[in-house]
């Protein structure tokens, strides 16, 4: 099979669901790639993601935009429950921030409110974490806030393959879908299928499977996540690794399981610590798998405080191989 | 003349296996070691399966204790004659159980895509030889990863082709609603590619049919035939299988059907259920499915009879059945020819290639070695 980037599989899944399905369009900042250059395409978007969209679909079908993410977010929700299959690039999730009134209010909203008669086929994609040098503003973990407000569905892929899976999948879907990008991850290679496929949502990933302790990650958390399993498997500790893949809706069945197989889990979350997934997750555990566990659950995930933008400073809020391995290291010698 | 101190290290079933944990050992250390005998239990993502060696002698050392996982290429165990002083193993050990774990990243064989007229057919093949090459050809649903325990075995001793049937495994999607005529000129048309106008065919299920529809149509492709629990010889088989796996969306129901398959219904793995909800999550995927069991069947039955290729049988055939099968009775296998060589495997579902894989890897090595006199 093929193998491809992250950024080649994203930019497949939207050209194979373009051609698939005349309805679907692109909205963004600069994502007919080539703003100030005087070249058309210059790079495809700011990430180059849409690279060569706009050559095969032409200017009716992807829209560059001012930098007004309240206006298009919103006109495309309008768009969405007229007709139409709008995929919203927005550079940063950080500046989602502007436009929460069309997202929780509306999008997430319609179907809810309309008593069902209408639907928000809306994909909103973002970058999102830490890493790349990008400061307080541009660095965060979002997804918690999206995944807190019902009617909203939340994707983070954590490689190509279900990259451009989950993709399609929420271009197909019919409610409102935050997909979210690492932007350290678009150049990570993986083998992925020529043809369109789907990843459905709610179907957790087990990425591997070990009987001392089980890993749950997210995102980029679960490259962290298989390091730090490899390194542990030296040492003669065998990890599970769980990866949600969505945290709305999220696959409590398969986190359940893989928790109770081992009783000791930890979850490793590059959101902020308070209200993130890792406490969300910690919660469905320690409510509903209690009677499997044999040891506290250890959330992995930086402090609660802003991405920093000195580079040693932001490698120390990231959540770390070496972290990864002392809280399993805990968990696995609890109680013994 | 055999080295003085044989290993006996991880190997490497199927593509994607990098490591695999000693699941139990069948010999106790001092024991003796014939070849061919089974010698660890090993337990992979995918399926656990029994290791053969082919060494003689007496098992020096377990290197890999019970419940331990190493890599692939891994020293397990040493066997040597009991002349070998303990000094020198104790040395070949140290030495060797570094070294192994090194070197522990064979390079594997990849699949490629073969050009089938229009289109292109996935193969994965390995090993080379003098013989005829041996083609392998999997089941309804299925893909080339039927044959993880029984390629590599096969491909000492001559080049193996496992093929991915048209809109099965990493083949792309093609209409397959001619059915099995479609599916044979396709595995013809691969093999032409691939330069091999004669071959040893082994069959599995839907497989079985298409080698038993060469057989008929084409018998001068055919060195030898193998047939494991092969479609098309007699019209009764497991609707709830076929449709249950043409309909399964989940990772429930797609285990609930795959556990038909084995006679041991634990034996089907998650790596098992993600692999095929990948497969059937392809745009297209379930629709060629249910127009392949559009011309399979004709109403519950399947449809056609090529009962009577085994009755006059053009080439050698070997028919290989599980006295558990639940897909299709192992009644179809009676009432043959003497010139049809049957084994039952007792206990073994329809996946005796994977549930007695040593033993059936031997049956067909030595069917193929006959044919070619």
């Amino acid at each position: 099979m093929p193998q491809k980037s992250m950024r080649q599989a994203l930019n497949e899944a939207l050209k194979q669901e373009m051609r698939r399905d005349p309805r679907v369009i692109i909205i963004g900042e600069d994502v007919t790639g080539g703003a100030g250059t005087g070249v058309d395409d210059a790079w495809g978007g700011a990430f180059g993601v849409t690279k060569g969209i706009l050559g095969e679909f032409g200017r009716g079908r992807i829209l560059d935009t001012p930098i007004t993410e309240s206006a298009f977010v919103g006109a495309a929700a309008g768009a969405a429950m007229t007709g139409l299959r709008p995929v919203v690039e927005i550079m940063f999730v950080d500046f989602l921030g502007v436009c929460f009134d069309q997202i929780f209010n509306q999008a997430a909203k319609f179907r809810y409110m309309f008593g069902g008669k209408a639907v928000t086929p809306l994909v909103i994609r973002a970058t999102f974490g830490a890493g790349s040098r990008s400061a307080s503003q541009h660095s965060q973990a979002l997804y918690p806030i999206f995944t807190h407000i019902p009617g909203l569905k939340v994707v983070i892929p954590s490689n190509p393959y279900d990259a451009k899976g989950l993709l399609i999948q929420a271009i197909r879907d019919d409610d409102p879908v935050i997909f979210l990008e690492h932007k350290i991850m678009y150049d990570d290679l993986g083998e992925v299928p020529d043809g369109a496929y789907t990843v459905p949502f709610g179907e957790a990933a087990v990425v591997r499977q070990g009987k001392h302790a089980t890993i749950i990650a997210l995102g980029r958390m679960v490259t962290i996540a298989r390091q730090a399993a490899e390194n542990l498997a030296q040492a003669g500790i065998d990890c599970t690794i769980v990866d949600p893949r969505t945290t709305s809706p999220i696959d409590e069945e398969t986190i359940l399981e893989m928790a109770g197989e081992t009783g000791r889990v930890v979850i490793v979350d590059e959101a902020y610590p308070r209200c993130g997934m890792a406490a969300d997750i910690a919660s469905i555990i320690a409510e509903k798998g209690f009677d499997g566990l044999k040891a506290p659950i250890i959330k992995v995930t930086p402090p609660h405080a802003s991405v920093p933008y000195a580079p040693s400073l932001e490698a120390a809020f990231i959540p770390s191989v070496a972290k990864v391995e002392a809280a399993v290291r805990r968990v696995v010698g609890h109680g013994r | 003349m055999a080295a003085r101190i044989e290993m006996i290290t991880m190997p490497k079933w199927g593509m994607t296996m990098t490591e695999g944990k000693v699941a139990s050992w069948r010999i106790g250390e001092g024991g003796d070691v014939a070849p061919g005998a089974e010698i660890i239990e090993i337990e992979t993502t995918k399926i656990t399966n029994v290791l053969e060696t082919p060494s003689r002698g007496v098992l020096r050392r377990q290197v890999v204790a019970t419940g331990e996982t190493a890599a692939v290429g891994a020293l397990l165990g040493v066997v040597a004659d009991s002349s070998v002083p303990e000094a020198e193993i104790e040395a070949f050990v140290a030495e060797h159980s570094r070294r192994a774990v090194e070197q522990a990243e064979p390079s594997a064989p990849a699949a490629r895509l073969v050009k089938v007229g229009a289109s292109d057919l996935n193969v994965l093949s390995m090993g080379q030889g003098r013989g005829l090459p041996v083609v392998l050809v999997h089941g309804f649903g299925g893909s080339l990863d039927s044959w993880l325990f029984n390629q590599p075995a096969l491909a000492e001793q001559r080049t193996v082709h496992a093929i991915d049937l048209p809109a099965h495994g990493g083949s792309p999607i093609t209409d397959v609603s001619g059915g099995v005529p479609v599916l044979a000129r396709a595995v013809l048309a691969a093999l032409d590619t691939l330069g091999a106008t004669k071959v040893h065919f082994v069959g599995h299920s839907l497989g079985g049919a298409v080698g038993l529809f060469i057989a008929r149509t084409a018998p001068a492709r055919l060195a030898s035939l193998t047939l494991i629990a092969p479609g098309g010889v007699d019209p009764e088989i497991n609707l709830d299988y076929l449709r249950g796996f043409a309909t399964a969306d989940s990772r429930k129901s797609m285990k609930d059907v795959l556990g038909l398959l084995f006679g041991d219904a634990d034996k089907v793995s998650r790596d098992m259920v993600d692999a095929s909800l990948r497969y059937k999550r392809q745009d297209g995927a379930p629709e060629a499915l249910q127009a392949l069991l559009g011309a399979m069947l004709d109403g519950d039955r399947q449809r056609g009879s090529l009962r009577n290729v085994l009755m006059t049988p053009p080439v050698p055939i070997l028919l290989i059945w599980g006295t558990q099968d639940r897909i299709i009775p192992v009644a179809q296998a009676q009432g043959l020819p003497a010139a049809v060589a049957v084994r039952l495997f007792d206990g073994a579902g329809h996946m005796p290639q994977m549930e007695a894989a040593a033993e059936v890897n031997r049956l067909i090595g030595d069917h193929i070695q006959a044919s070619e006199g």
